[in-house]
């Protein structure tokens, strides 16, 4: 994954607004990075822009070879099919589908076969068998994660975007999360790619990208 | 190519599984049942009315096919050929035969001229003859026929013969017995025409009387009646049998009072259902809303995931079409199912008659259904699909909202599309369209004023009223549209209510005690001062006589009306027909100029006619054209003068043609009245008939029956339609509450949990819900007044009569409605237990 002199400015009722300015690192294969900072730093905004959600003002951005900045919405959502997955602070379940359903969609969007037994083995591996026909509504907080995790890997991706994944959780719960998130991630050599304010779960990653006011102050590279 | 192709194929099948996956899970989740259940209320309110209004129609037509006898009716000069009668019958259809002829008949030493109506057993195949046992006595309902030596005898020939029940009179070689007063028979015309009273006999005793021989003048009819339908087909196959001087005649040719009466049904009934169309969209469009809005969090998690705009498109526009089919299918099976209980209540009142319903609500039901939903999702659907995938980051990213020329465009045509459909009158349609569009857009900037006025109100009241009227004005757009929701949905309701109350009342009002029922025709102009005479000697004001011509039309222009090419048969029938003209130097009350002017009460120029609106239509002439009138073996050239419009519901003698008096004041002459007569004053008939054997008098009591059990049966249905429209109206109050209950729902969690209590919350949603309430009721109070004014006088050629009750009802009721269904829409938001609303969100 390839950041080049990337800046976001939006324009408010106040004026142009500088959200990042000028971002620039390089993250390889398998590697774990956590981008941390204050409320505020632009952590979320980076990665909307790293997984192709967003588009950025000026500089370019790579991700398993693709030019995300010439790219219209669909080419950005083909190259996010094929290789990035998410795990969201609020989970992101659909409602209206259960556990396996849930799991099943990312797989079911790129037209795999095999998509039930896929998503029914990664929600068995992560001890959720007795859950799979559960809707999300009748799920705990962690067991919710854990179904967003499922849903993450099971479309075996090249980046793992993670966005405060256990911001919504207890301590146990969260650390419990993360184990098993980095043991996928270990497995699978995804690239993961963590944001958080957590100082204790940023320490859990190789690296560690520090933003303040929109600039990288820090690269522990 | 081939691998191409079948790429595509499986692209699709895809494509289509995936949304079916998708549409299964919502169901079985429940997400998407307040949508269908908003497009199946619509549809079955909508195949409901269709329904009952399509059965009562029918219903209607039949008692107008009473005046024809039958459904349909084949006059011919020449005996009916029997390949005809087989024809009819092989394809199911009932049929009666029936000869009519003049002839002079004797009783004893007296003698007189008589229409002889010869029937078959079977007549009549609609409608009833009634006949009485003594001249003026109670009449009765017969089901047989005379038998082959007995007549019955209208009452006015009995006084011309002197004769009575009992008595013997001979008709050709034939003596028959009077059996029974003639007093009504459904075909019995009260046009001028045949003026010579009527006997009735069975069919199979003319032999006898041998007075049909070759070149004997008679008229043979064969009446036919059945499902519409096969009428229809047997209507095909006739038509390339038929002679040229064969005739073939439906309810539209039947008579002009009762048409009109039917005309103006159709047209209530058309109305509800133009209503029920409208309140439907309304719910279509807030229940498509709300699941739009609903489904954005899942459409940006699934961009997020990858999938692509076109893809997105396509599941939710295949998932709309699955919750159209779902929706369409349940409601044409509710509407059938209400419609079938209503039908068995109504079957009583309607004396069991009520005819098997066709299937075009069905079609109607599942078009609305498919041009509304796309009509009114469409701007929701692309603002849905522009959802950014940013949101699953940032839940605050909001795609831009559709215009409003877009919102409002696709409704438009949407609405004008079903409704162009249904009642194919750009008239109407124009000015429901028309009236619609102005009433949203003036609530529209109405609700935005008025969101502004209410949030500098806040200041000095109390804290519900202040959470209340924050909540309009933090909403503004959305407190906007709902006042437009609520405004349009409570017009629709006032119109209806109008129509059912004033509207109705104005109609029945067209027949009032002092319409006349009898007919007086046949009055020599030397008769006129002792008939006068006789009214004044029983205390009854005398009424007007009007001169009476009988004409023939020669030329229309310069054009024989032989030979002229006519827009419609019925101008050919109308042009070549014996005519009864009149003369007048002012308009009668009852008749209404539409083009041209009347001319001056000393005119002496060349002469002028009046034309009848619908006579000039079908015979293809106006202003400034000439008709030729052969009178008494002189022409006389007319200019059209003007077209005039008749309300033959007045009663009043009225003519197509109406001239100049100096055109035809030098002719032979009779005169014409027609008069009220109650049962008290009846003796007066006796009187007269004894002292004028040769004035006919032709009761119009039947008619005039005719046309209030016609207006009863639609007073009655209306009513009926009504009570499904008001429920349909209520749906849509309350599913415009429900579009904002995830909302509400979280926020009363929110101050619930901050301390606030419910009956707090509670006070404050209805503040919110009063001021919404009280603006779109004094909005569709106004509104409907526009459009009920309109409407009456316009469309139904009533007087409109401002109503306060109408903008009272808009106000109580816009502020009552909108407290009510917002308290019972809003009622599980209130209840729902904070930690799990806050949890769940």
């Amino acid at each position: 994954m390839v950041v080049k002199n990337v800046s976001k400015t939006v324009t408010s009722p106040e004026g142009k607004l500088t959200i990042l300015s000028d971002i620039d690192f390089i993250v390889t294969k398998g590697e774990s990075v956590a981008i941390v900072g204050a409320s505020g730093a632009g952590k979320s905004t980076l990665l909307g822009l790293m997984a192709g959600l967003d588009t950025t003002s000026t500089g370019k951005i790579f991700l398993n070879g693709h030019d995300l900045s010439d790219m219209d919405e669909d080419g950005r959502a083909d190259v996010r099919a094929k290789n990035v997955g998410f795990i969201f602070q609020s989970f992101h379940l659909i409602p209206s589908l259960n556990a396996l359903e849930n799991v099943m969609l990312p797989l079911e969007l790129v037209g795999k076969p095999s998509a039930k037994k896929i998503a029914q083995e990664i929600l068995f591996e992560l001890g959720l068998k007795q859950r799979i026909s559960h809707y999300p509504h009748q799920l705990s907080g962690g067991e919710k994660q854990r179904v967003a995790i499922a849903r993450a890997f099971a479309s075996e991706p090249t980046v793992l975007f993670a966005d405060e994944p256990t911001g919504n959780l207890d301590t146990k719960t969260g650390e419990n999360i993360m184990k098993t998130m980095f043991k996928l991630n270990q497995e699978s050599t995804t690239t993961l790619i963590l944001v958080t304010h957590d100082k204790a779960l940023a320490s859990m990653c190789k690296r560690e990208i520090v933003l303040d006011a929109g600039l990288l102050v820090k690269d522990s590279k | 190519m081939r691998v191409y192709w079948l790429r595509t194929v499986n692209r699709k099948m895809k494509l289509l599984v995936f949304a079916l996956r998708a549409f299964y899970r919502q169901i079985r989740s429940g997400e998407v049942i307040v949508l269908i259940v908003a497009i199946s209320l619509a549809v079955a309110s909508l195949t409901a009315v269709g329904f009952l209004t399509d059965r009562i129609s029918i219903s209607i037509e039949r008692q107008a096919n009473e005046l024809l006898a039958a459904d349909l009716r084949i006059r011919s000069p020449e005996k009916i050929p029997t390949t005809w009668l087989e024809i009819a019958s092989e394809q199911g259809l009932d049929v009666a035969l029936t000869q009519s002829f003049p002839t002079v008949i004797y009783a004893g030493s007296k003698s007189a001229l008589a229409t002889i109506k010869a029937v078959s057993e079977n007549y009549p195949l609609r409608g009833k003859v009634r006949i009485s046992e003594t001249q003026y006595g109670d009449e009765y309902v017969t089901q047989s026929m005379p038998n082959q030596n007995s007549a019955w005898v209208d009452s006015a020939l009995l006084s011309r013969l002197k004769a009575k029940i009992g008595d013997i009179i001979s008709i050709g070689n034939n003596d028959f017995r009077i059996d029974a007063v003639l007093r009504y028979r459904p075909d019995q015309s009260i046009g001028f025409a045949s003026l010579a009273p009527t006997i009735l006999v069975n069919i199979a005793a003319i032999p006898s009387t041998k007075l049909i021989t070759e070149g004997s003048r008679v008229n043979y009819s064969l009446l036919v009646a059945g499902e519409e339908q096969l009428l229809e087909e047997y209507t095909k196959d006739i038509s390339v049998l038929m002679t040229e001087s064969a005739r073939i005649s439906d309810r539209s040719d039947s008579n002009e009072r009762t048409n009109q009466t039917i005309n103006r049904s159709q047209q209530f009934l058309s109305m509800t259902a133009i209503i029920s169309i409208l309140l439907s969209a309304i719910a279509i469009a807030m229940s498509a809303r709300r699941f739009m809005k609903r489904r954005m969090d899942t459409v940006a998690l699934m961009k997020s995931l990858g999938a692509k705009k076109q893809f997105v498109v396509n599941v939710m526009s295949l998932q709309l079409i699955m919750i159209g089919l779902v929706g369409v299918v349940l409601g044409c099976i509710m509407g059938f199912v209400v419609e079938n209980a209503v039908s068995n209540i109504l079957a009583e009142l309607f004396s069991g008659d009520l005819p098997k319903p066709s299937m075009k609500p069905l079609k109607i039901g599942f078009l609305a259904a498919f041009i509304l939903l796309p009509g009114f999702a469409f701007p929701s659907l692309l603002q849905l699909c522009e959802t950014s995938p940013l949101r699953v980051l940032r839940r605050d990213t909001m795609p831009a909202p559709p215009s409003q020329i877009m919102i409002g465009g696709s409704a438009v045509v949407a609405i004008g599309l079903l409704l162009y459909y249904l009642i194919g009158d750009g008239y109407l349609l124009s000015i429901i369209m028309i009236g619609t569009v102005v009433i949203s857009v003036l609530l529209y900037l109405v609700g935005r004023i008025l969101v502004s006025l209410l949030s500098r109100m806040r200041g000095n009241i109390g804290a519900a009223w202040r959470y209340g009227l924050a909540n309009i004005s933090r909403r503004g757009r959305e407190s906007a549209i709902q006042i437009v929701a609520f405004g349009l949905g409570i017009t629709v309701l006032l119109l209806l209510s109008f129509i059912r109350n004033d509207l109705l009342e104005g109609w029945q009002e067209t027949l009032d005690e002092n319409t006349p029922n009898y007919f007086l025709i046949n009055i020599q102009p030397e008769q006129t001062l002792e008939v006068e005479n006789i009214f004044k000697q029983n205390n009854i004001a005398s009424p007007d006589f009007v001169p009476l011509v009988r004409a023939r039309m020669s030329f229309i222009n310069d054009t024989n009306v032989k030979s002229m090419v006519y827009p419609d048969e019925r101008g050919k029938w109308m042009a070549n027909r014996e005519a009864n003209l009149s003369w007048s130097n002012s308009i009668n009350a009852s008749n209404k100029l539409i083009k041209g002017n009347w001319w001056s009460e000393d005119y002496k120029g060349t002469p002028l006619v009046s034309v009848e609106e619908g006579a000039a239509q079908d015979m293809g002439v106006s202003i400034g054209d000439t008709l030729t009138f052969l009178i008494a073996g002189e022409e006389v050239k007319t200019t059209i003068a003007n077209i005039r419009q008749v309300d033959w519901n007045s009663f009043q003698p009225n003519f197509f043609m109406v001239l100049s008096s100096n055109a035809l004041e030098s002719f032979p002459m009779t005169f014409i009245t027609s008069l009220r007569l109650d049962n008290d004053k009846s003796n007066v008939l006796s009187l007269l008939s004894e002292a004028f054997p040769t004035i006919s008098i032709i009761d119009l009591e039947p008619i005039l029956q005719q046309v209030r059990q016609i207006i009863e049966k639609v007073s009655l249905a209306i009513q009926i339609v009504f009570i499904f429209t008001m429920a349909a109206g209520v749906t849509v109050l309350f599913s415009a509450v429900h579009s904002t209950i995830d909302e509400r729902r979280f926020e009363s969690a929110l101050l619930r949990a901050v301390g606030m209590k419910k009956r707090m919350i509670l006070m404050s949603l209805l503040s919110e819900f009063s001021a919404i309430g009280f603006a779109a009721g004094l909005l569709a109070a106004t509104g409907s007044s526009i459009l009920a004014w309109q409407i009456a006088e316009r469309l139904f050629d009533l007087q409109y009569v401002f109503s306060f009750s109408l903008w009272l009802k808009g106000l109580l009721g816009g502020l009552m409605l909108v407290c009510i269904s917002g308290y019972f829409a809003t009622r599980v938001a209130i209840k729902s237990p904070p930690i799990i609303v806050l949890r769940n969100n």
